[in-house]
């Protein structure tokens, strides 16, 4: 029998709009019947969640508790799940390829010896296949996992999320984990970011990105690029050259070094399109141009182009909300 | 103390990537050291001089050629090299194996870096393969790093421009994030001096390479195909925008 293991990602107790897409691909990935999805759950209440999951397919949902000054430790998380793994004869194992999920999977993998793809864009759990970008997002790797345990990080907002059908669903059984004892002696967490108000949505996970490059000529612009993201609840990317320029900080660059995005739709504002920025950014849905120039790379490489100013446009796609 | 920078010898980012057999790129394109790698051996090198009597040490594992990059890294200023010559393509699990036979047989660690990734296989794993195999604590993607006799605080960059800070019990394994330093590029001078330094070169199958029961392997390798037909959007910016409107909400249903 099967068992597919999903952690669940959750922002101030709410589930993760990301996670469905992941939940959806295991649910379309179970060859049985009988195979089990469980939720992982480590900083939420489940009670809260339960809804949500029952509706997108999940089975059990299993509470993870982990003493309150361990629980943003990397380590004892790991820890905590490789035993949750254990326990529950998990043979599969997802994960979102987020921020987080960089810090945990390849922990739990190495503790365990077991393989790992990150940054799935597909996976194919009838030949254990799973599908990522290698080469700067020039090519596309189909890679073959063996091993007892298999785990898979998932690009975010790769898979579109599908509930199922009420009359399908099933009451998720409740089950709890505790992991209060584990601890990290050799990790120890002196500080944990606190989420940032000021950079607004995380990059990986929007749905929409306004991304801005050397076009947009300074700090002040970006301003203007913020202000109409924030109406269209985007986040704000950059290519490398904004971000070296100092208008932008690092981590809102897209490309090799940077971010590897894919939203529903990115508008590059006064962005070339070098080979290195469209390695982060290749698999989005809807790609939008704005550029001055027509034989600029990136205009041939997309869904629709503008020849125009950026931040003209920009500022009349606020305008259009500001007036409602 | 030694410090280890494990360096990867990637093919260049501006290449043309061409595949053979469905199943590998040709490698008939320039290799370069992974630009991640740079910004661990820059930070190495500047934690070596505030310690009495240690050395950066760079360890590679690849084909002959593969030299060069650590050529490469000498001349950025590491004081020594190990290549662990072999023809075939690793995964990281192996990798890590290979990286702790030949760093076990050359001395005792006290820093282990990476890059975060390395530019061809995006896999993301071998520090902490590495970490696990040695029982050292890792940390990824890392901007900044204070390193004392038996620690290291780290500030591990979580995306959104947040970080945690860890403190890590020494030896322990980093993996170098593009925040942490400039890479400081060699001077002619450097290149010079560096040609005198010294690559020890290991045989992979003399190092007796334990398997392990799980692997991954690439079964198929495919172009990224762009089917992106571009189609103009025209008119003043005020009908621009309200065109870029309609496609947020009717194509992309994102409003
Ligand atoms: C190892 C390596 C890694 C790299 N990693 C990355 C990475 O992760 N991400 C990344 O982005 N780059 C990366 N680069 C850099 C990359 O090669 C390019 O230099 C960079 O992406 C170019 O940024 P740009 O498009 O903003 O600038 P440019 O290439 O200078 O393009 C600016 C564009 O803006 C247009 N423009 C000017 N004014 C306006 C206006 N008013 N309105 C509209 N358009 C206007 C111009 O026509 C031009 O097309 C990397 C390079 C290397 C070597």
């Amino acid at each position: 029998m099967e068992n597919i293991g999903i952690i669940i990602e959750t922002d101030n107790g709410k589930i993760k709009e990301t996670n469905f897409g992941m939940i959806t691909l295991a649910r379309d990935n179970k060859a049985e019947t009988e195979t089990e999805l469980f939720a992982f759950v480590m900083d939420a209440d489940v009670k809260v969640l339960k809804e949500d999951l029952e509706s997108f397919g999940i089975t059990k949902i299993v509470d993870i508790s982990l003493a309150k000054e361990q629980q943003n430790n990397p380590v004892v998380r790991a820890k905590a799940l490789i035993n949750v793994i254990k326990e529950f004869n998990i043979n599969t194992l997802f994960g979102l390829s987020t921020a987080m999920g960089k810090d945990l999977l390849p922990r739990i993998a190495a503790m365990l010896d077991a393989p790992l793809v990150m940054d799935c864009i597909n996976v194919d759990l009838e030949q254990n296949f799973a599908k990522t970008s290698q080469y700067s997002g020039k090519t596309i790797a189909t890679i073959k996992l063996s091993g007892d345990v298999l785990l898979f990080g998932i690009r975010p907002n790769t898979v579109a999320p599908v509930n199922i059908q009420i009359k399908t669903q099933t009451l998720a059984e409740m089950l709890k984990f505790d992991g209060e004892e584990f601890v990290s002696s050799s990790l120890r967490v002196v500080k944990s970011g606190e989420t940032d108000k000021n950079i607004n949505i995380n990059l990986a996970e929007a749905d929409v990105i306004i991304a801005g490059g050397r076009g947009i000529q300074n700090r002040e612009n970006f301003v203007i690029l913020s202000q109409c993201a924030e109406k269209l609840n985007a986040a704000v990317g950059a290519s490398r050259v904004a971000v070296d320029s100092g208008w932008v900080p690092y981590s809102m660059q897209v490309g090799q070094t940077g971010e590897k995005v894919s939203p529903k739709v990115y508008i590059a504002c006064g962005i070339s399109g070098s080979i290195q920025h469209f390695a982060g950014m290749k698999t989005s849905g809807i790609v939008i141009a704005i550029n001055i120039d027509e034989n600029a790379a990136i205009m041939s490489n997309c869904d629709y182009y503008v020849k125009a100013d950026a931040l003209n446009i920009i500022l009349e796609l606020t305008k259009l909300f500001n007036n409602g | 103390m030694q410090i280890y920078v494990c360096v990867k010898h990637v093919p260049d980012s501006a290449a043309n990537i061409t595949i053979l057999d469905k199943s590998r790129i040709d490698e008939n394109v320039t290799f370069l050291l992974n630009p991640y790698d740079e910004h661990a051996i820059t930070e190495a090198v500047r934690i070596r001089d505030t310690f009495q009597e240690s050395e950066v040490i760079a360890v590679c594992i690849g084909k002959d050629d593969a030299e060069k990059t650590i050529r490469s890294a000498l001349a950025m200023g590491a004081d020594r090299g190990l290549l662990v010559s072999s023809n075939d393509d690793h995964d990281s699990i192996e990798t890590a194996r290979v990286l702790k036979a030949a760093i076990e047989r050359t001395g005792e660690p006290a820093l282990i870096f990476t890059g975060k990734e390395s530019i061809d296989a995006e896999g993301m794993q071998t520090m902490f393969r590495l970490g696990a195999l040695f029982d050292f604590p890792v940390a990824t993607n890392v901007i900044k790093i204070d390193v004392d006799e038996t620690r290291a605080v780290i500030d591990s960059e979580l995306s959104g421009g947040n970080v945690n800070t860890y403190e890590l019990s020494l030896p322990c394994v980093v993996g170098a994030g593009r925040g942490l330093n400039t890479p400081k590029y060699p001077t002619f001078p450097d290149i010079v001096k560096s040609r005198k330094k010294t690559v020890k070169k290991f045989i992979f199958a003399d190092l007796n390479i334990e398997p392990s029961k799980a692997s991954m392997s690439i079964v198929e390798l495919e172009p990224l195909k762009q089917a992106r037909s571009p189609k103009e959007i025209t008119g003043d910016a005020s009908i621009v925008a309200q065109k870029i409107l309609t496609i947020l909400k009717e194509e992309a249903k994102v409003i």
